[in-house]
């Protein structure tokens, strides 16, 4: 938005509304076509029961959001996932009690995997797509060590809940899954620090231009440096709660860095830099998932499913560069 | 917009010989674990044959992946369009010695379509490169599984002298990727193309305003790219027997040849950089291949260490550079 | 544009003239129905040095004094079955301590042109007095394996290659065999016009093919309405999902094929999210899924492609530099299912979740902690 706004520019009303035009008007496209298909998708249960399931997902795309906004990638939350759900369950060892402090323990390795990315990136200058290259890999087999390849352990049902417990007879709503309300919060979080705060100005001056930054008084190193652990522990969160909904599996973190990135595009925030909203994110990452749904509805054949998200992948970054040229 | 400009607000130090230092440390790398582990065989000429013929397949196409960083470009579609290649080549041939021409000529001209696609959608379009190359790597997958679960076809005898025959000591395939790597080279540095190419990667706006043709350039680029992804298709079939739809996405090659292009000493923002320093980290990553093979290292712990040094690889030379990194 | 469009003609007209693949072949599927009824031959309790048939191969050829050299050419460790059966192996090699030299493996993380160059690695470093190969594909690896044949012996297990060279090629039953008795079962068990659902790994994949071509045809001979048959990539999650959908959709699912039991007890969860009753199941022989099935009383079944199979190439290779005879050149192990009567006997808190009961390692050193367990 930085970028605008340095400029003369369009109100903000309607920045605000070419922030979040693209990914919300797919969603609803994609979402209207699911209830026609499977009516039960139209009651708020059907809703909250998708978001249950786009949780992890779109908290991925608020993390990697940051990132992206501060003008770099983080391919390293895939594996990070990975490594949460397979420790969470070698830490926690099924034993309840022992719930609690393995999530902090988990947190804990998130903020050293943030900061090592952040510094590797600051310090040593190694472009962020290859210092996260280089931490995927070497994060998936550090998780496949320490478990010795396969999954050593269960989570505890208490640990489960958070990705799986859904409340029954709310008023309102009928139901509400824990992880939505998980969601949410997290979602608030993220809107406020990106878009209420001097940090999140910060963000966006520094993936705008970092020299322009620096010279008018961004600690840009800092920055670029919490960016990267604001990715990685909404990676953990995403792994708590897919761990949670799921249970145990080696390959539960596979290709979630690129659906990620990809929801942010959707959701029309700028590859390297400068222009981002979580409202965006968020409706990329449901648009995204919603696709997945809506292709599962439709009993396409798996690989044109590939095939339909690479279109719509282009379509959507195409028609919003298209939009902002003719701004 | 171009990846140009923005990733790297910097450049990296002036003079620091990427190639023949990698290359060296490769090499005693190599050399030392052989004699080590007591495996002389390794160190005779076989073995190094063996060893520059792991090569051969992540090379072809990480010069092709110079192309487009140096043009401040990225190609994600690679992996896909190699499947593509591999099992359109065995597809076509079926066996037949007579076909091995039609298969060729196919798989080259639909390279280059992929490649003017990809440079169309993001010179026209002004889609990023990163999000325009992976749907396009989506979109080939997608058609491909769809129309192949398993090898298809196969390619005759004569077509896997490409990949197993050898002219004295040294394999055909070997030599092509030297000659390949000679001709980019020439190319690059002596010809206006090459000298656009540069000037387009380091400073997008400005090459345009010398009166660059920029989107040509980059299309350009996107071609010879794909070109290479197709090339690297063909040899994969001829070495594998026939082609499968998983081929280019198991080998990791488009992440592989990123970091091999990157390690080699490329900027990833374009403009500067070369096809020598991309052979020395291609060398890197075969001669890592080998090292842990000797020491019959665990797979995970592998793992750890190549991530490492994907990353200290580049941190070495990088970290002299001023400004900042994205 | 008109690229665009002539790339889209191309791999269309491609698409329509794909030749018939080889996935379901039904000489081989009436093959391995009869291989099930077979009753082993070989050392009871030990189905890793058991056969079904097959001839002796002699190798008076290849005896030499030990100790021995082995190498291996690994596809990769790329699954927990793969992990566990890697395990099995390195503990069968530990066991034989005294007729083995050295073993040294190569993981070819699964890439084929990887593994070319390390066979070729493994045939040139004279290193080796036997070569084990477990092929990342079939038709790739053949060639090298071809010429590595023609140096010293080799052993080659779980998927073969097109040739006979290798002294002997290992493998159980194989995948028509787990898709007949795990579609049998369901048919058998399910009330009449019930609906199955079929959940599948990933596409293309050899053995995996082969067992869902053979539930199909059984689901079709037993004339099964099968709802749907979805691949969940062996996640969890997606699984899940799935499955949640399914129900909502149908209201009601009576049995559930699976062509791998990884994520059998993330389709059982979703039963349970959705406050339906189990379905009629098969898994695999997976801890997790063998203690949920207890646990819950289902009715369920679990082929299985047991990870014993590891075991055997090194006990064959050393036969062979011994100048023992051995099975060949096709060597058929047990393949058993496990059922509602035998799960007893299989199914065990200590181990992990994705720890495969078939793994014919109770017996070895450090059993249960090097496999993970308490």
């Amino acid at each position: 938005m930085s970028a605008v706004a340095t400029h003369t520019g369009p109100s903000a009303a309607l920045r605000f509304a070419r922030g979040i035009n693209v990914g919300l008007a797919v969603f609803l496209v994609l979402y209207g076509t699911i209830t026609v298909l499977q009516p039960s998708y139209f009651e708020v249960e059907g809703f909250l029961n998708l978001l249950r399931r786009a949780a992890p997902l779109i908290i991925l795309a608020c993390g990697q959001l940051f990132v992206i906004a501060g003008g770099g990638f983080d391919l390293s939350m895939g594996s990070l996932v990975t490594l949460t759900v397979l420790g969470g369950s070698m830490l926690a060892g099924g034993n309840p009690d022992n719930t609690w402090w393995t999530i902090g323990v988990l947190y804990l390795i998130g903020l050293g995997v943030g900061l090592v990315n952040g510094l590797v990136v600051t310090l040593l200058k190694v472009p962020s797509i290859i210092a996260t290259l280089g931490m995927l890999l070497s994060l998936n087999g550090a998780a496949l060590m320490w478990s010795g390849g396969a999954p050593r352990g269960y989570l505890p049902e208490n640990f489960r809940a958070l990705g799986r417990l859904v409340y029954r007879d709310v008023p309102l709503t009928g139901i509400m899954p824990l992880s939505v309300l998980i969601l949410i919060g997290f979602v608030g979080i993220a809107a406020w620090l990106l878009h209420a705060t001097v940090f999140g100005r910060q963000v966006l001056a520094v993936g705008d231009n970092p020299r322009a930054a620096e010279l008018s008084g961004v600690p840009v190193g800092a920055t670029r440096v919490l960016v990267f652990v604001i990715s990685a522990l909404s990676a953990v969160t995403a792994g708590i709660l897919l761990g949670g909904f799921a249970g145990v599996s080696t390959a539960v973190g596979q290709g979630l860095e690129l659906q990620a990135i990809a929801a942010c595009v959707i959701g029309g925030a700028q590859l390297l830099g400068g222009r981002a909203s979580v409202t965006g994110a968020v409706a990329g990452g449901l648009s995204l998932f919603a696709l997945f749904t809506l292709l599962n509805l439709m009993g396409l054949p798996q690989p044109l499913r590939e095939t339909v998200q690479g279109l719509i992948l282009i379509a959507a970054v195409a028609s919003s560069a298209w939009r902002m040229r003719r701004a | 917009m171009s990846a140009g400009a923005d990733i790297v607000a910097t450049r990296p130090a002036r003079n620091v010989p990427v190639a023949p230092l990698l290359f060296a440390g490769s090499l005693a790398l190599y050399v030392a674990t052989a004699l080590a582990t007591g495996q002389h065989a390794y160190l005779t000429g076989e073995g190094f044959v063996g060893l520059t013929q792991r090569m051969v397949g992540l090379g072809i196409v990480a010069l092709g992946q110079t192309l487009t960083i140096l043009v401040g470009s990225i190609d994600l579609s690679v992996a896909n369009l190699i499947s593509v290649s591999a099992v359109l080549a065995s597809f076509i041939m079926k066996g037949e010695p007579a076909m091995i021409a039609p298969a060729v000529l196919a798989v080259l001209a639909l390279s280059a379509a992929v490649g003017l696609v990809n440079g169309l959608i993001i010179a026209r379009l002004d889609v990023n490169p990163l999000i325009a190359t992976l749907g396009v790597g989506l979109i080939l997958q997608g058609l491909l599984s769809a129309s192949f679960s398993n090898f298809a076809g196969s390619v005759p005898a004569a077509f896997q002298a490409f990949a197993y025959g050898r002219i004295g000591p040294l394999p055909w395939s070997v030599l092509l990727l030297f000659v390949l790597a000679f001709a980019i080279w020439l190319l690059l540095s002596r010809t206006r193309f090459g000298a656009h190419l540069y000037a387009t990667g380091g400073n997008r706006d400005g090459a345009r305003l010398a009166g660059i043709r920029t989107e040509r350039v980059m299309i350009g680029a996107h071609i010879l790219c794909s070109l290479m992804a197709g090339l690297t298709g063909l040899y994969l079939a001829s070495r594998l027997r026939a082609g499968a739809p998983w081929v280019g996405r198991d080998g990791v090659y488009d992440l592989e040849s990123i970091a091999v292009v990157v390690i080699g000493g490329t900027l990833l923002a374009g403009g500067r950089g070369g096809v020598w320093g991309t052979l020395a980290g291609v060398f890197l990553f075969a001669t890592l291949d080998a090292v842990f093979n000797m020491t019959g290292i665990d797979a995970f712990p592998k793992q750890v260490l190549r991530g490492a040094i994907v990353i200290l690889a580049v941190a070495v030379y990088a970290v002299r550079s001023r400004g900042h990194v994205a | 544009m008109k690229t665009q469009i002539g790339l889209a003609a191309l791999l269309a007209a491609l698409s329509t003239g794909a030749i018939a693949q080889n996935f379901n072949d039904p000489a081989e599927f009436e093959r391995q129905k009869a291989l099930l009824t077979v009753a082993p031959q070989g050392p009871d309790g030990k189905p890793w040095e058991q056969n079904l048939g097959g001839e002796k191969v002699d190798t008076a050829k290849y005896k030499k004094p030990g100790p021995y050299k082995l190498c291996f050419s690994n596809a990769g460790v790329n699954n927990p079955w793969r992990v566990v059966g890697f395990t099995n192996m390195q503990a069968e090699v530990d066991a034989n301590k005294a007729d083995i030299a050295s073993f040294t493996h190569a993981d070819a993380e699964g890439k084929d042109d990887k593994q070319i160059s390390d066979i070729n690695a493994f045939v040139n470093s004279g290193q080796c007095d036997a070569l084990i190969v477990s092929p990342n594909t079939t038709a790739a690896l053949t060639p090298a394996v071809e010429a590595a044949a023609k140096k010293l012996p080799v052993v080659v297990f779980d998927r073969g290659v097109d040739s006979k060279a290798p002294v002997t090629f290992i493998n159980p039953i194989g995948g028509y065999g787990f898709g007949i008795q795990g579609a049998s079962f369901i048919a058998e068990k399910i009330p009449a016009g019930g609906a199955v659902l079929a959940l599948r790994i990933l596409p293309g994949v050899d053995v995996l093919e082969n067992r869902w071509a053979a539930a199909e045809r059984i689901f079709k001979e037993k004339s099964i309405k099968v709802v749907g048959a979805e691949f969940t990539n062996g996640d969890n999650a997606k699984t899940k999902a799935i499955v949640e959908d399914y129900l909502n959709r149908f209201g009601k699912i009576d049995g559930v094929w699976m062509d791998a039991g990884a994520t059998a007890v993330a389709a059982l969860e979703a039963f349970e999210d959705a406050g339906k009753p189990y379905p009629v199941i098969n898994g695999e022989d997976q801890q997790d899924f063998l203690q949920k099935w207890k646990k819950n009383k289902l009715t369920a079944i679990a082929p299985t492609y047991p990870t014993y199979q590891w075991r055997t190439p090194v006990i064959a290779a050393l036969r062979i530099l011994k100048g023992e005879p051995v099975t060949g050149p096709t060597w058929k192990l047990p393949q058993p299912a496990i059922t509602a009567e035998t799960l007893d006997k299989f199914v065990n808190d200590k181990m992990p979740p994705l720890h495969y009961a078939l793994c014919g390692c109770e017996q070895m050193a450090n059993y249960p902690a090097r496999w993970g367990g308490k």
